[in-house]
This record gives structure tokens, C-alpha cells and sequence, in this order.
């Protein structure tokens, strides 16, 4: 891999190649695929954003505040729909994952670039089609669509549940992708055991999107089905079973927790080696352990359903099979903590946001043992614990993944960097107010308060209270992040091609990337994290 | 397009492109079974719930009816399997009217469904909440229809999509598009066709012979 550092000042790269709108909407150039994935998710999440703090506001005290009951139900179904849909699932595959992917594994581009422009177009028009509902009837039926009341509601679940349908195929195509990608078109040099870590995260993360989202595409096609003209499969008035549903449901909604999770723990990958100056501890483990954590995540989904009639039996076995998540899990935490184990580790943003990871996803996987266990959980599902804890996993596990990794990669996507203080400020801010928002929800859950209620006992006002001011610092800890990113795009300092002396390929060409990546195909001989200063 | 050893520039060769195009459709079709398993879960589960239902209910299906066309969707993949041969050894005339036989018995599937799914229509063997046949069968019958309706709808549905990318690759051959150094297209949706096929020889036993 030669330094060849081409210090023309407007040289070519993918930004600056091909003009107007339509060499953007119509590229088939992974980058700009992945750049347009970049802001529409995080327009989306912009949304979701301002649900979660309207359904936050309105629990600052009992009572009435600001909505009614209904406008509540719909507040929050639109929360997690929007983010569990169309943020957290697309956010770090089809974002950072179609910029990195082709050039970690030194490609020009994806297997099929047109399938990879027809997914965000499949993802757009899902998108739309349960977003349009917003200036229709909406939708109260809460992101799972539970049955029977998603068949009864007379909001507009049937579009909502189209709309997931359709983001499905998108997400399978992102994943056949990026199957192919790495088996076909690795650089030369590049085997297996040299793939970096962030590939193989996606590389299992794609499997799981291929095998688990026809299941949930079939799901919402039969509630589809079963509201448009009452087939009876899951609507018990007609005879059919409504537990059906939910293990159709969790058979692709735990899994799904994996598809959020992996690439976030590949981010973390990436950033952790290279802050530390340190090869990673147990490559090998580490690669394993992504795929037992996907293996094992298909075989759990009952662990959501112990109070739906479930078999004793089958209580009993997804509650053992759930505990073994954390044997995988655990080698990943460990691994990166002993990476950073006498490393000289570099306190930049992207290692703060890995640390914050570390932290919060740690406390979100032990409070799981909790929910895993038959006895505690009969006590706390359906409470405030169970949303503390799954956003302890999803928002830590994927949102500090992905503001780590979009910190990590801002300078090779624009050739810009940020203004480092600010960043860290707005981290610590995140840091903070996430575990003021969510901390509080532990102990309100385990006092009894019910998730998803409209109103609530005085005695949970000071959590509640509390809660809400926290969401008000996330809130502002993101647009803060927002605002200085942006800045940096036009006015940021110039970054180099490789601002962290990282060693996987995609820092070994020119910031911003050449239109084809590398301006030859680069040859690897080395590991992904084997460091000359370490 | 349509040049002979056209390959896109991000492959090194056509031969890759080729290997990464077939893996591409098994990909593919792993997760076709992915789909179409669900609905035979919900079949499993019914059955294993109501051990007589399904030997009450498939007496309504007419089983001369799914035996022909299980012989038809047979012949279907036999007569794709000599066009992607012939397509292979740059035959392309061979290959284009083996494709054309193709289309015409998925056609011919499609017919028959079509006279099956109307008399069932007619007789109120509806799923769910449609159920209006005239004398009792079993409480949990609707439940039956609904699985047989939903999983040779979707099958159905597959076949339509194949009939549409058999013309398309039919269109092609006729052009000259494909030579005995590129074929991918047509052993692509040979591939798929031989799944759709597949998927109904597991339906037709299931449902029209389950006792
Ligand atoms: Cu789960």
C-alpha cells in the first residue's frame, strides 16, 4: 500500500464527480447510495426524535399536559416505528455500511449497484407509505402491532404494516449485497482472517437480515390480509390465533435486535484497535463471537412472549437458550476491554462515543438477564424496565455506535474534520442525559409503573420528572452534534487521507475517496489492525 | 449491454461476475424458503392443534386438478433445464422456444388455478371470515382455507412474476443478447423457476393429499 498523496487542491473524488441533482438520484456509486441512506435516516430519526419528546413531555406529570390519550397512543407508535423501521435497522448497514463495506474490502463498488439503488428507493417508498399515515388517521396500535387490536383499530395499521413490508425487501437486498460483496470481491491479499472486523459484523448481520425479514415481510402480509378481508389466521374471532402473531412477530423482531446491534458492535471494532494503538485481542473470537451471537439469536424469540400461554416447556428452554446470549456477548466485552489494556489510548470523540458504547450497552445486557429470568420477568414485562432496558441496547448499542463511527469516518466522507472540543462537550452531554432519561425508568419499572400508559400514579412524578428533563439534554446533545457536523462539511479543517493513522484500507486512499475508491487495486499483506507505532 | 463479453467495471472478469450473479440468486431463494416456511409453520401448527382438520378439509380440494398441474409445473422445469443447456452451448434459437414452452405450461398452471380457485369461490370455501359453505365440515375449516388460499396465492403470485421474467429473458434471447460466453440472465431465472417448482411439489401433497 503506497502513500501516494495526490495534494492537487480540488482533486477528484466521488463528491465532485458528476454534478446536478440527477447524478446523485440516479448514481449507482455505493458512496452516494450510502450519503442519501445517511440523511434520509437521519431525517427519520429527526422525527422519531420529536415523537419520543412529545411522549415525553406529556409524562413530565400525571394527567393531562399536552395531548390526549389517543394523540399519546399514536405519539409513541410513531416513535418506535419510525425509529425501530426506518432509523435503527437502515442506519448503520445502509449508511455507513455501504460507504465502508466496498472499500474495507478494497472494491470498486458493490456487487450489484443497481439492486443497492433499488433498495433505497424500496426503503423511500415503505418509508412514505407509513409516514403518509401521519396526515390520515394515524396509527395507536405501538411499533409490535400486536393482535387482535391491530385488526380492530380503525387507524391506518394496514398502511403502517405495508409500509414495514415494503422497507423489508429493501433490507434484504442491502444484505444479499453485502453477502456477495465480501465473498466476490475481496482485494487481492485480503483473506478471511485479514477482513476487518465492522465486515464481518455486517457480514453476520446480513445473514440475519436474508433469513429473518421474509419472515416478518409474510407477518405483515397476513395482518394485511387479516384486516383487508378477515382470513382468521390470527384474529381469534374467527379462529384463529393471536399468538401465532407474536411468534411470527419475535421470530424476526429478536433477531432484528441483531441487525441493530452488530453493526453498531463492528463500529466499536473499528474505532477501539486503532485508539488503542493495539492489534485486537482474539480476532478470531471476536469474528466467532459475532456469529454466535447471530446464531443464537434465532432460537430466543419466546423469551418476549413468557406471559402469552406459552408451554412451561418452551418458557423454560427460551429462557436457558436467552441466558446463553450472554456467553458470545461477554467475549466481545471482554475483547475490546483487553485491546485497551495497556494500549496507548487516544481520547478522541470517536473513543469517548466507544466508551459511552462500552458503558451503556453493558448495563442494557445485564439488565437483560433480568427480563431473561422466567421468575423476575413475569414481575417486570409490560413495565417501564422493559423500555429502560431495550433502549439501553438499541439507543446504546446502535445510536452511540453510529454517532462513534459518523465522528470516526466524518473526515474520509468529506475530507473535512470537526471541531474535536465541541464534539466531546456534546458527547459528555449525550452521555448524560441518555442515562438521566433512561436510568430513572429502571426504578420505575420495578416499582410497577406500566409502559405505554397515558397517566400514572403521583407517587413516579420526580422519575418521571426527571426522565423528561433527561430526553431535553439528548435532544440538545444531538442538535448540538448536527449543528457542528454541518459546519465542518463547508468550513472544517482539511483532513488528511488518514487522520488516525488507521490501517484498514478505506484510510489508505485519498479524503474524500476517489469516484472508484482506489485509483489502483490495492494489494493487503497485513492484518486490519496490526499497527507499525503499536 | 448486449456486447459479447460485457462485464461491469467494478468485476474483474465475466467469469466473476457470472459466480457473483449465481451466488447473488441463493441468496436469493434462501430467503424465498425463509418466506414461504412461515406459512408452513402456520400449516404445521393447525395440523398439529386439529389432527382431523386436515384430513376432513382436503376433500374439498380437487386433487386430479393438483396432480395435472403438478405434472405441468414438472414439465415447466424440464423444458427451462434443456433451454438453459441450450442457451449455455449458445443455441439461442433452441433456447428461445424451449423458454416460449415454458411460459406457455406456467400459463397453463395458471389456468387450471384460476378454474379451481373459481369453483371454491362459488362454493364458499372461502378463508376466515369469508367461509360460506352450505353444510357444516369442521369448526376450524375456514382455518384450512385460509392457509390453502394464502400459500397457492403467493405461489401463484411467484409464478406470475416468473412468467414475467421468462418473457423478458425470452425478448433478450430473440435479440442475440446471450452467447455461449454469457448466459447469466437465463441460468439465473432457471434457478428461480426450478424453486418456484419446487415450492409447489411441497404444496401439493401437504394440502390435497394430507390424509
Ligand atoms: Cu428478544
Amino acid at each position: 500500500m503506497s502513500h501516494d498523496e495526490h495534494h492537487a487542491g480540488e482533486s477528484s473524488n466521488y463528491l465532485n464527480h458528476g454534478k446536478g441533482i440527477m447524478s446523485w438520484l440516479a448514481t449507482l456509486d455505493h458512496k452516494r447510495i450510502g450519503i442519501m441512506y445517511l440523511w434520509t435516516t437521519l431525517l427519520f430519526f429527526f422525527f422519531g426524535g420529536i415523537a419520543a419528546l412529545l411522549v415525553r413531555y406529556e409524562l413530565i406529570a400525571p394527567g393531562q399536559t399536552i395531548m390526549t390519550a389517543d394523540q399519546y397512543n399514536k405519539a409513541f407508535t410513531y416513535h418506535g416505528t419510525i425509529m425501530v423501521f426506518m432509523v435503527i435497522i437502515p442506519l448503520i448497514p445502509a449508511a455507513l455500511g455501504n460507504f465502508f463495506l466496498p472499500m474495507q474490502v478494497g472494491a470498486k463498488d458493490v456487487a450489484f449497484p443497481r439492486l443497492n439503488l433499488a433498495s433505497y428507493y424500496v426503503y423511500l417508498a415503505g418509508a412514505a407509505l407509513a409516514t403518509s399515515t401521519l396526515f390520515l388517521k394515524g396509527v395507536d396500535t405501538g411499533w409490535t402491532f400486536y393482535t387482535p387490536y391491530s385488526i380492530r383499530t380503525g387507524t391506518n395499521a394496514s398502511m403502517v404494516v405495508m409500509g414495514a413490508f415494503i422497507m423489508g425487501f429493501s433490507s434484504i437486498f442491502t444484505g444479499l449485497n453485502f453477502i456477495v460483496t465480501i465473498h466476490k470481491l475481496r482485494a487481492p491479499g485480503l483473506t478471511w482472517s485479514r477482513l476487518p472486523l465492522f465486515c464481518w459484523a455486517l457480514y453476520a448481520t446480513s445473514i440475519i437480515q436474508v433469513l429473518a425479514t421474509p419472515v416478518i415481510a409474510l407477518t405483515t402480509f397476513l395482518l394485511f390480509l387479516e384486516r383487508a378481508m378477515g382470513i382468521g389466521i390470527f384474529d381469534p374471532a374467527l379462529g384463529g390465533d393471536p399468538v401465532l402473531f407474536q411468534h411470527f412477530f419475535w421470530f424476526y423482531s429478536h433477531p432484528a435486535v441483531y441487525i441493530m446491534v452488530l453493526p453498531g458492535m463492528g463500529v466499536i471494532n473499528e474505532i477501539i484497535p486503532v485508539f488503542s494503538r493495539k492489534p485486537m485481542f482474539g480476532y478470531t473470537a471476536m469474528a466467532l463471537a459475532i456469529f454466535g451471537i447471530a446464531l443464537v439469536s434465532f432460537v430466543v424469540w419466546g423469551h418476549h412472549m413468557f406471559v402469552s400461554n406459552q408451554s412451561d416447556l418452551a418458557n423454560f428452554l427460551f429462557s436457558l437458550i436467552t441466558m446463553f446470549v450472554a456467553v458470545p456477548t461477554g467475549v466481545k466485552v471482554f475483547g475490546w476491554v483487553a485491546t485497551m489494556y495497556k494500549g496507548r489510548i487516544i481520547f478522541k470523540t470517536p473513543m469517548l462515543y466507544a466508551f459511552a458504547f462500552l458503558f451503556v450497552f453493558t448495563i442494557g445486557g445485564l439488565t437483560g438477564i433480568f427480563l431473561a429470568t422466567l421468575a423476575s420477568d413475569v414481575h417486570l414485562t409490560h413495565t417501564y424496565f422493559v423500555v429502560a432496558h431495550f433502549h439501553y441496547v438499541m439507543v446504546g448499542g446502535t445510536i452511540m455506535a453510529f454517532l462513534g463511527g459518523m465522528h470516526y469516518w466524518w473526515p474520509k466522507i468529506w475530507g473535512r474534520m470537526y471541531n474535536e472540543t465541541q464534539a466531546k462537550l456534546a458527547c459528555l452531554v449525550i452521555f448524560l442525559g441518555f442515562n438521566v432519561t433512561f436510568f430513572p425508568q429502571f426504578v420505575l419499572g420495578s416499582r410497577g409503573m406500566p409502559r405505554r400508559y397515558y397517566d400514572y400514579l403521583p407517587e413516579f412524578t420526580a422519575l418521571n420528572r426527571m426522565s423528561t428533563y433527561g430526553s431535553w439534554m439528548i435532544g440538545a446533545g444531538l442538535l448540538w452534534v448536527a449543528i457542528y457536523m454541518i459546519y465542518a462539511i463547508y468550513r472544517g479543517e482539511k483532513a488528511s487521507s488518514n487522520p488516525w493513522n488507521a490501517m484498514t484500507l478505506e484510510w489508505q486512499t485519498t479524503s474524500p475517496p476517489h469516484h472508484e475508491n482506489f485509483t489502483t487495486i490495492p494489494k493487503v499483506t497485513d492484518g486490519p489492525y496490526e499497527f507499525k507505532d503499536a | 449491454m448486449g456486447n459479447k463479453n460485457h462485464h461491469a467495471h467494478h468485476f474483474e472478469s465475466a467469469a466473476a461476475e457470472f459466480e457473483a450473479s449465481k451466488q447473488g440468486l441463493w441468496v436469493f431463494l434462501v430467503n424465498e424458503v425463509l418466506f414461504f416456511a412461515g406459512l408452513f409453520v402456520a400449516y404445521a401448527i393447525y395440523r398439529i392443534l386439529n389432527p382431523d382438520l386436515m384430513h376432513e378439509a382436503h376433500k374439498y380440494l380437487n386433487w386430479k386438478l393438483g396432480a395435472t398441474n403438478t405434472v405441468v409445473l414438472i414439465c415447466s422445469s424440464l423444458t427451462m433445464a434443456l433451454g438453459v443447456t441450450a442457451a449455455q452451448k449458445g443455441q439461442q434459437k433452441k433456447s428461445a422456444n424451449l423458454i416460449l414452452v415454458t411460459i406457455l405450461l406456467a400459463c397453463v398452471f395458471l389456468v387450471i388455478k384460476y378454474f379451481e380457485y373459481m369453483h371454491k369461490i362459488h362454493e364458499g370455501l372461502l378463508p376466515g371470515g369469508l367461509f360460506s359453505y352450505h353444510e357444516p365440515i369442521h369448526p376450524k375449516a375456514p382455518q384450512f382455507f385460509s392457509v390453502y388460499f394464502v400459500l397457492t396465492g403467493l405461489h401463484g403470485i411467484h409464478v406470475i412474476g416468473g412468467i414475467v421474467v421468462l418473457a423478458w429473458i425470452y425478448m433478450r434471447t430473440l435479440r442475440g443478447e446471450f452467447t455461449d460466453k454469457y448466459f447469466t440472465p437465463v441460468e439465473c431465472t432457471g434457478l428461480y423457476w426450478h424453486f418456484v417448482d419446487l415450492v409447489w411439489i411441497y404444496l401439493f401433497p401437504l394440502l390435497y393429499l394430507a390424509s
